[in-house]
């Protein structure tokens, strides 16, 4: 028991090491890429177009990861893609967590007619197709930051609000609850200090899978040039502009695919990291 | 006069209809402890929830009265049911294991309703929770405050939960089968400190099982249920002696025998279960025709 539990302590610990350490690069990319980034990432050069990574022959010094077709530098427009991919995830996912998870809360613990009705709600809302529907969304909205950032809200609000129903439906069924509430507590109360603790955890985990999947739907809206402007370097761009060329120039689009994976696997696995060591439970 | 008096109190499902309570009365004096005994699902707990207003979501009281102090709780607005309940009533739960909050500390989970009910500051609540874990002989009381529930086994958390019940001092105790989840040895220590604490505060308590043996060990009376229709409400002594009711005699000679381990169960016999099924189908008819 000592063991399996200390085994577990060391294995949450490595993925919260390389998952955080991952994610604090790519922050530090995010807020440094005006003074760190060797290129203006903008800057086209049809001279330098196409240019493989330093440690392969034909390179240029200086274009570290290459150029694309339009000698553009790829290294330079990942770093400037990063403030794109993190702000979208940190603003659409923190506002779907709040959004979803007080709906979630609400409906699974007062049920009655709230949860009815909420519950009604995220069926009719998870009967829409989420591509079709957040591409009919940036089209109504028109296409920019704050565009991706409300479809994803409005997409995904559910998968917070039906996870945390569920489980504070099962907090709520505990034997605590009733004591606070002979205790004569108020519901609202009631839900905040006893209910909330507890769902917590499972917020957290759902938070940061929701930071990832904000990440891969603003490449998403990208790769379909429903984003941000196209000359602005972004992910889900860059990869979309690397698929056309990959035979020339795999570089295009292999570096921000992999920086894309690498970032929201670092998101999902940074959530289990911290729900195996903070959960009381758990822990 | 009593303090808790239950007058011919009905309870159904919502929607089904379906009987649970069928105009059951009783009543608790200041310091008196009444078992609650019957069967699974003769609706026992169903009565401490309703006192206590924790009725599951899909259970309605559909008549009678719970007078707590002299006033009706059912004729009350919610708010002020709670605070009455609140004020003069605790919970002794069934599971230690889910009746405490798992992300809470201990502290908190005491003091929060000597905080809400008696008006107390943070720091006076912590040392008399600090007391109360003594009282309840758990050892070194300052550490086990700072730990969350899933430090502490079973035995220990069921402690922790009379010392709460106790806290503020309540009128009525409801305590719901409080010694079913635990193991045997602790049960009789657990059942030992509930009839301490009681005697030691004086409080009046509405004891929940289905289990004879814990009755004759700590109750002053008892009330008998089949159906949610009371079979026998008497004192424990003639109880024992003797019980009136040929329901309650069956469930008496069911009980198994400590003493005589190689004598065979007895069943409750079949005539006894139809005769009692007859007279709960004569209250519905009773009911129905007002």
């Amino acid at each position: 028991m000592a063991d399996a539990r200390g085994m577990v302590k060391r294995k949450a610990g490595l993925k919260l090491w390389l998952s955080g350490g991952w994610l604090a690069l790519v922050v530090l990319a995010a807020l440094l890429a005006p003074w760190i980034a060797p290129q203006d990432p903008l800057a086209q050069d049809l001279f330098l177009g196409r240019m493989p990574p330093a440690w392969v022959s034909g390179a240029e010094p200086g274009y570290w990861l290459g150029t694309d077709s339009l000698g553009r530098d790829v290294l330079s427009r990942i770093l400037h893609g990063a403030r794109i991919a993190l702000t979208v995830a940190l603003v659409a996912g923190g506002i779907t967590c709040l959004i979803g998870a007080a709906l979630g809360l609400l409906a699974g613990f007062l049920r009655g007619w709230v949860d009815l009705a909420i519950s009604r709600l995220i069926d009719i809302w998870m009967a829409f197709p989420p591509v079709l529907f957040s591409i009919l969304l940036i089209a109504v909205l028109g296409p920019g930051l704050s565009s991706i950032v409300i479809a994803i809200v409005v997409i995904d609000w559910t998968r917070f609000a039906r996870v945390v129903r569920a489980e504070a439906m099962a907090q709520g069924a505990m034997d605590y609850v009733a004591s606070a509430q002979v205790a004569g507590r108020g519901r609202l109360s009631t839900m905040v200090t006893e209910i909330l603790p507890n769902v917590l955890p499972t917020i957290v985990v759902l938070l940061t899978l929701e930071m990832g999947i904000a990440v891969i739907v603003e490449a998403i809206l990208s790769f379909v040039n429903l984003s941000i402007s196209t000359d602005d370097p972004t992910w889900g761009g860059m990869i979309a502009e690397g698929r056309t060329s990959v035979h020339q120039a795999w570089w295009v689009l292999v570096f921000p695919l992999v920086t894309l994976f690498l970032t929201v696997l670092a998101f999902s696995q940074l959530g289990e990291g911290l729900k195996d060591r903070f959960d009381p439970v758990l822990r | 006069m009593s303090f808790l008096r239950v007058n011919g109190l009905s309870a159904r499902l919502k929607g089904a209809g379906h009987p649970i309570l069928r105009g059951v009365s009783l009543s608790v004096a200041a310091g008196e402890v009444r078992g609650l005994v019957g069967e699974s699902g003769a609706g026992k707990s169903m009565i401490g929830k309703a006192v206590l207003g924790i009725l599951p979501k899909a259970v309605e009281v559909s008549g009678g009265e719970i007078l707590l102090g002299g006033v009706d709780l059912l004729r009350l607005p919610p708010k002020e049911r709670r605070a009455r309940i609140g004020a003069t009533c605790a919970l002794i739960p069934q599971d230690p294991l889910t009746a405490l909050n798992p992300s809470r500390r201990i502290a908190p989970q005491i003091t929060d309703r000597l905080v809400d009910i008696l008006g107390w500051d943070r720091g006076r609540a912590l040392a008399r929770a600090e007391e109360l874990l003594a009282e309840v002989h758990i050892p070194d009381p300052a550490r086990v405050l700072r730990a969350y529930p899933h430090e502490l086994s079973g035995g220990m958390r069921q402690r922790i939960l009379i010392a709460s019940a106790f806290a503020a001092e309540p009128k009525l105790i409801v305590a719901d089968e409080p010694t079913t989840a635990l193991d045997v040895t602790v049960q009789k220590q657990v059942l030992k400190l509930i009839a301490e604490m009681q005697a030691r505060h004086g409080t009046a308590l509405l004891f929940v099982t289905h289990d004879l043996g814990v009755v004759s060990k700590v109750c002053d009376s008892l009330t008998v249920l089949y159906g949610g229709l009371v079979v026998e409400d008497t004192d424990v002594r003639s109880f024992f002696a003797g019980p009136a009711h040929a329901y309650s005699r069956a469930l008496l000679a069911a009980t198994p025998k400590y003493t005589d381990p190689q004598a065979s169960l007895t069943p409750v016999p079949d005539a006894v279960i139809r005769d009692v099924q007859a007279e709960v189908a004569a209250a519905d008819r009773r009911a129905r025709h007002g």
